[in-house]
């Protein structure tokens, strides 16, 4: 079945059956909705779907197939543009985001510690303050409460900063700038003020950081009212998330994953967002719905290698949006598949995991076959000792038995 | 060291600052100063000096306004701190803020406006000092004590009345309520409910304004800031992080500290290891400067140097402001715990009726001047009140809107697209 691919001002009605097939899927173009595209030149749009249009030929989607921490990523390019692309880290994807933004406008600024001199602690922010100075590019004292605050308070002004939490977790002592300030104050004033800040850092299980800098903050902050939550997983969307991000009014809370940052990935040399809102295709499939996103995409997609070899079709997603969730690329592939895999990285206790399963109950519980489960860390501190780090977190094995036991 | 001298003759506190000694034992009446006698007083200034220190090693000058300044003997008669037009201004803001308040404390007890109302009857000679001085570009950040500080920098006084009372017309449409006023077009960057959380925001409008100047290359770009909190926010991390921050980086912005000696029911001293606030200025770099907030032209002239100072680009400063607040904490608050000797005491140094001995001594101001801008804002005051009563409250399809600038954020739903799209989604629940 051709894909039909319809560009921004075609008029498309959304049909309102369910579509049973993911092919004939179509798009509304409405304003709403952000598509990579400019008008004129000769470019590819990867479709948050993964699949890839240039010529309005029916195609499946590319199969990515990843390690969990890869290295060279076998997946065939994720676009079929007539230029080349480049290569690059998924940390040199962020600066990259980060310093067209920063060109493009002046008011984009970057407060943390040690972004300046020493380039982040991840490189995200390498090179940035020699070419923007030392005001744009701004090192802050170890003040993450005020500093944040203050982020919110130059973004009320007029700037748009993006604030760096140099890991995840040290952003729990900016909660009282976060709840109450970034998600409320826009609310509160009634309107008058925006706040146009993004909060990033990297968190998540590393290797063996110990407890406290291997915190996963997306269940902690998933309930403040008035963010937005992305997360991102591959150079691609790492890039085009963080354009998103900073080019966005509302505040939205930014999270990469420390063992992610040198994942490398060919990515366009076009300028490209990816939309904030939407959930990615990774692999589409008919057995089951496996939502994932993060660090954890890399174990579902080591796990649905072997899957595939024993027979099974795993539709995998990066749900990309932790807030708001896509509840409708997850909707139609619950109703295609009728079995769904939570795979996370945060604590099964208030996780995004249990607000994803509340989410799809509520929506579409009359298209389950069977209970969803949920695959998240272990309700525990992270230990320091490797084999208990392995445990603590989801592995491969663990997903595939979920899955025969899913698909019985 | 100069400094060392100048704090040693702060004795200017009515209460004696020996911890041990509460204040309730002590007789606060017996004070050491008719210096801190304020009005008429030609004392200038001195804060020259500060500039001159090398603001990269702990300096700053600390100093008391009342008994560093000398008087000038040589005149016979002192000169004037204000004009007729000035005075007039001052003396109307002041009123505006102690009617609406009193005006406020009516409308809670009728039951129009509910929740945590804190009010600031005392203060005002804090409030109409400073923000009288600023320009509408300068920004204000409040405490939830801010009803005041929002009339003072312009808010009209039938948004302000609206707001308390929760309906549509209100400065943030009924969104807020007393403790979140805000106002784009005059810069009142909030009314905020937790204390020092608004002292980082505060930072952060100062740092657009150098961000302005220095990246954005506006070069005429002076705006300045003002932080307004209280003794109990001095103990904060928030505000030693921020004046840490404002020193280092040369922030447009002044730290006033509206010290009423009461954080609801816990004195200051009983908290606060050394109790003398605006030393601690000089601990980050800044000038520390104590001044009579009871007193509306002293405050004046400290908040001129200060703000010119800031205004200059040569930094912060922190200024503590001793004043008291003749109500309780709040309109839930009994106020018990307080001695009705000190409440007394500084009932009689009331900022309202100093001015107007001021005005009056001076003949800057008739007795009938002062009377018809009594009566102008309790006019104003009372067609607030009427605005607000017969302004409509907010309708259900409100809640959800202002929650994203950009609604879109609230997500796609189950038919793809996104819930902002349904016309009837502002009446509907926000789940994402």
């Amino acid at each position: 079945m051709a894909a039909i691919f319809q560009g921004v001002g075609a008029a498309a009605a959304l049909s309102s059956s369910p579509s049973n097939s993911f092919d004939s899927k179509k798009f509304v173009s409405s304003p709403c909705r952000s598509f990579s595209v400019r008008k004129g030149a000769s470019f590819a749009v990867v479709r948050s779907d993964g699949r890839v249009n240039l010529n309005p030929k029916g195609g499946r989607a590319q199969q990515l197939i990843s390690n969990a921490v890869a290295t060279k990523s076998d997946s065939a390019a994720a676009f079929s543009s007539s230029k080349p692309g480049h290569e690059l880290l998924l940390f040199e994807a962020l600066q990259e985001g980060l310093e067209e933004e920063m060109e493009r406008d002046p008011r984009v600024c970057v407060m943390g510690e040690d972004v300046g001199h020493y380039g982040g602690s991840y490189k995200v922010t390498k090179g940035l303050a020699k070419k923007f100075g030392d005001l744009r590019v701004l090192d802050t004292p170890i003040a993450e409460n005020s500093f944040t605050g203050m982020g919110i308070g130059a973004a009320m002004t007029g700037l748009r900063p993006v604030v760096e939490g140099m890991n995840m977790g040290f952003l729990l002592l900016a909660f009282n700038q976060i709840s109450n300030n970034c998600g409320m104050l826009h609310y509160t004033s009634g309107g008058q003020f925006t706040i146009p800040i993004v909060i990033r850092g990297p968190g998540g299980v590393g290797r063996q950081l110990g407890a406290e800098h291997s915190q996963r903050l997306e269940s902690y902050f998933q309930s403040i009212p008035g963010i937005q939550m992305v997360a991102c997983s591959t150079p691609y969307n790492a890039k085009g998330l963080m354009k998103a991000a900073i080019r966005s009014e509302n505040p939205v809370i930014f999270f990469e994953h420390v063992l992610l940052y040198n994942l490398k990935e060919r990515i366009p040399d076009e300028d490209y967002i990816c939309n904030l809102e939407e959930a990615e295709m990774v692999r589409p499939g008919e057995h089951v719905t496996i939502l994932t996103y993060s660090r954890m995409r890399y174990h579902v997609m080591q796990a649905a290698k072997t899957l595939v070899n024993k027979g099974y079709d795993p539709e995998v997603i990066d749900i990309r949006s932790l807030k708001p969730f896509d509840l409708y690329t997850i909707g139609n592939s619950v109703k295609k598949t009728h079995r769904v895999l939570i795979v996370e990285e945060c604590m099964r206790t208030g996780g995004i995991g249990a607000s994803l399963i509340a989410a799809i109950t509520e929506n579409f519980n009359d298209y389950l076959d069977a209970p969803i489960m949920c695959l998240s860390s272990q309700d525990v501190p992270t230990p320091y000792a490797g084999t208990l780090e392995e445990v603590t977190v989801v592995q491969p094995a663990q997903i595939v038995t979920a899955v025969e036991q899913l698909c019985q | 060291m100069n400094s060392a001298s100048c704090a040693a003759k702060i004795s200017t506190q009515p209460f004696s600052l020996n911890p041990s000694s509460p204040t309730s034992h002590d007789n606060p009446l017996v004070s050491p100063k008719p210096t801190s006698l304020f009005l008429g007083s030609t004392r200038k200034l001195r804060l020259s000096s500060s500039s001159k220190l090398n603001l990269r090693r702990r300096s700053g000058t600390v100093f008391a306004v009342s008994d560093v300044v000398k008087q000038k003997k040589s005149k016979s008669t002192p000169s004037l701190l204000i004009t007729k037009e000035e005075g007039l201004e001052l003396y109307e803001d002041m009123i505006l803020g102690r009617a609406f308040e009193d005006m406020c404390a009516q409308m809670y007890y009728r039951g129009k406006m509910f929740g945590f109302v804190h009010l600031y009857n005392g203060q005002e000679a804090v409030s109409t000092g400073f923000i009288k001085l600023l320009k509408q570009q300068d920004s204000v950040v409040s405490t939830y004590r801010d009803h005041v500080h929002a009339l003072s920098k312009g808010v009209p006084a039938r948004a302000v009345m609206s707001e308390l009372f929760g309906k549509t017309t209100g400065c943030c449409r009924g969104q807020g309520g007393s403790m979140h006023m805000f106002s784009r077009e005059h810069n009142l960057l909030g009314g905020f409910a937790f204390i020092g959380e608004g002292i980082p925001v505060a930072t952060g409008a100062a740092f657009t304004s150098k961000y302005k100047r220095e990246a954005l290359k506006e070069a005429d770009c002076d705006h300045v800031t003002l932080a307004f909190f209280g003794d109990g926010t001095c103990n904060n991390g928030q505000f030693f992080e921020c004046l840490n921050m404002a020193a280092l980086w040369k922030l447009p912005i002044v730290f006033v500290v509206e010290n009423n000696l009461w954080a609801i029911g816990m004195s200051h001293l009983r908290a606060t290891s050394d109790p003398q606030i605006y030393k601690k200025g000089p601990a980050f770099g800044m000038p520390g400067i104590h001044v009579d907030g009871m007193d509306v032209l002293k405050v004046r002239e400290v908040a001129k140097e200060a703000i010119g100072r800031a205004r200059r680009g040569e930094g912060p400063t922190l200024v503590e402001c001793e004043t008291y607040r003749f109500r309780g904490h709040s309109l839930a608050d009994p106020d018990e715990l307080r001695d009705p000797a000190e409440k007394a005491h500084y009932a009689a140094r009331d900022p309202i009726t100093a001015l107007k001995k001021y005005l009056i001594e001076n003949s800057l101001a008739s007795e009938a001047d002062l009377k018809a801008i009594d009566k102008k804002i309790d006019e104003v005051v009372e067609d607030a009140v009427e605005f607000a009563d017969e302004s409509p409250i907010p309708s259900r399809s409100q809640l959800l809107e202002n929650v994203f600038a950009d609604p879109k954020g609230f997500g796609i739903g189950p038919d793809g697209r996104y819930r902002c799209e349904d016309p009837k989604f502002t009446e509907g629940t926000a789940h994402v």
